[in-house]
């Protein structure tokens, strides 16, 4: 801590370190701990609150593994969202491999752009062009109409509606850490594997992906982070006709804090959501061998 | 050769179709914005009008995007909230970032994870965990004023990144220069680092508000009874949906493409600038 007083003076350490402890205290680590405190509690009415039988238990977190429906949401989110992170990846890859090593001057240019344009769209827009491809009026029953593959317009809502827009919603999450980190890779090592006679598949399986490890961490934990945990693209895509069985978790946790206002169970959902990213982090920290500043930079 | 060919060929086909699949569907929300049609679609094409911007429909009601005051509203709050998120994450961003950069403890990489875990966390946790805390010990309820502490808790930390970036390019021996020919450390804080950071401070600005102008996820859990532009156009897609939602995309995505253009032009100006300005005399 000395440093940072000689380095900055009396007043504009103080004042960094004042800052910076209230930042990390009521923005960060706090709200966290109270949530967690707040899930271990029962729901009761404001004049029990405090008495005898506000008392700390892991009820809420029971609720959630006994009520099949929540246990049954739960579980779907998170392998929706860990198949939208496998699909991303499979799509992005040769993408980001071409932009990267194969693309030269303004053409790679462009084509970046082309990525950071969309990139910048809002989440609800980027939902809602999908929302109207898939509506019952939508441009996909009107070319399955036009084409004579359909009489009446067919029902496109459903869990494969809410990944298929998570896919399109998330996916320059994972282009650009892809993008970044085969970049760096030097063109002279792909060049000489190929010279000492490799294949393209164990080229990319020895060579690209290794070294493109830190950039496929960040890309999944990334996606995995926003499509487990969007409200936005399932809530859109819930007023699609045949919409309402694909329910994700975060719906279901809106509903507990501001439909049925029982604020405890709701935070104990959301904590173990929470734990289920943290967990699909350090697993992916793990399998890639990554630390926790090449994931945030 | 012919091998070859076909690997090309497959390379370009499949590029098409990956750059068709990002942008079609804005395509296609963009035109429906000018389609003469009670629904929002492309197909069938009936006209061209301007109507889901100001416009009439046969009985006489307004039906524009632009005669609609609630929408007005709306816009308001998410540039409020914006502008209180930039006062927020700026200051306190720059704070992280001088301090990470200048500790040497040990527990220096265990604070940084901890600076840096909003970034990690899912949107609606922010929220929530933000709407408990402040609810229980300020007695504050949800409101735009708690819509900008939620977003800054994360837009903070992206700001934090972006300022620690460009200190880790800064000269040291410039700022220990300046207090060794005697200026005091305010004075080398306004004359010599703060000149140097100030690219890094006004694309940080752009990105902060941005990022909370397009908030929907935090943002739901503790904006209350108030409305924003992206909880407006959630609501109007759900309850009586108008081609007039398009005539909003058209203009946040020209917006979008405005404000990210700047911001790569700030970025890119940021990262060729030259080191420091020169300290003028005083």
């Amino acid at each position: 801590m000395a440093e940072l007083f000689r380095r900055l003076g009396a007043v504009a350490g103080a004042l960094v370190l004042g800052t910076v402890i209230l930042w990390v205290l009521f923005l960060v680590v706090l709200p966290q701990l109270f949530m967690v405190d707040m899930s271990l509690r029962p729901h009761l009415p404001v004049p029990e609150q405090g008495g005898p039988a506000d008392v700390r238990s892991l009820a809420n977190y029971a609720t959630l593994f006994a009520n099949d429906a929540h246990r049954g949401i739960f579980l779907r989110t998170i392998f929706s969202a860990a198949l939208v992170t496998v699909l991303a990846l499979v799509v992005c890859y040769p993408v980001a491999y071409y932009l990267a090593q194969v693309a030269r001057g303004p053409t790679a240019a462009l084509l970046v752009l082309g990525l950071v344009v969309p990139f910048w769209v809002n989440e609800i827009l980027r939902t809602f062009s999908w929302f109207l491809i898939l509506s019952r009026n939508g441009l996909l029953n009107q070319v399955l109409m036009g084409l004579g593959l359909t009489e009446a317009p067919l029902n496109m809502g459903g869990v494969g509606a809410v990944m298929v827009g998570m896919v399109y919603a998330y996916i320059l999450f994972m282009v650009f850490p892809l993008y970044n980190a085969i970049e760096s890779l030097d063109r002279n090592q792909i060049e000489a594997a190929r010279d000492l006679g490799a294949s393209w598949p164990r080229i990319h399986a020895r060579v690209v992906v290794p070294h493109a490890k830190p950039g496929i961490a960040v890309g999944c934990i990334m996606t995995f982070m926003l499509a487990a945990g969007t409200v936005a693209v399932p809530q859109l895509l819930e007023a699609l006709p045949g919409g309402t069985n694909a329910r994700w978790f975060t719906q279901v946790i809106y509903s507990l804090f501001f439909d049925g206002g029982d604020w405890n169970s709701g935070a104990a959902y959301a904590f173990a959501l929470l734990v289920s990213c943290v967990i699909f982090i350090f697993v992916m920290m793990r399998v890639f061998r990554v630390g926790i500043a090449d994931v945030a930079k | 050769m012919s091998a070859k060919r076909l690997v090309d060929l497959f390379v370009y086909v499949y590029l098409a179709l990956f750059f068709a699949y990002l942008f079609l569907p804005l395509v296609f929300m963009v035109a429906a914005a000018f389609n003469d049609s009670r629904f929002p679609t492309m197909l069938p094409w009936q006209g061209f009008t301007l109507d889901w911007f100001w416009g009439f429909d046969s009985r006489g009601r307004a039906i524009g995007l632009f005669q609609d005051g609630r929408m007005g509203m709306a816009i308001w709050n998410s540039v409020l909230i914006g502008l209180g998120v930039i006062l927020v994450s700026i200051p306190v961003g720059l704070a992280g970032a001088l301090f990470l950069q200048t500790i040497r403890t040990r527990a220096k990489s265990f604070l940084y994870g901890v600076m840096v875990s909003p970034i990690l966390t899912p949107g609606v946790i922010l929220g929530i965990s933000t709407l408990v805390f402040w609810r229980y010990v300020f007695d504050v309820g949800g409101g735009l004023m708690l819509a900008v502490i939620a977003q800054s808790t994360f837009i903070a930390a992206y700001c934090m990144l972006l300022f620690l970036a460009r200190l880790e390019r800064f000269d040291r021996t410039q700022e220990e220069a300046a207090l060794d020919l005697g200026a005091s450390h305010g004075l080398m804080l306004r004359r010599v680092m703060l000149p140097f950071l100030r690219p890094a401070l006004l694309s940080g600005a752009v990105l902060a508000f941005l990022q909370s102008f397009e908030n929907y996820n935090t943002t739901l859990f503790v904006i209350g009874i108030e409305d924003t532009l992206t909880l407006n156009i959630a609501t109007r897609v759900r309850l009586g949906l108008t081609p007039a939602v398009n005539a909003i995309g058209v203009i946040m995505i020209a917006l979008t493409i405005l404000g990210a253009v700047v911001y790569e032009i700030l970025r890119r100006r940021e990262a060729r600038a030259t080191p420091v300005e020169p300290v003028a005399a005083g």
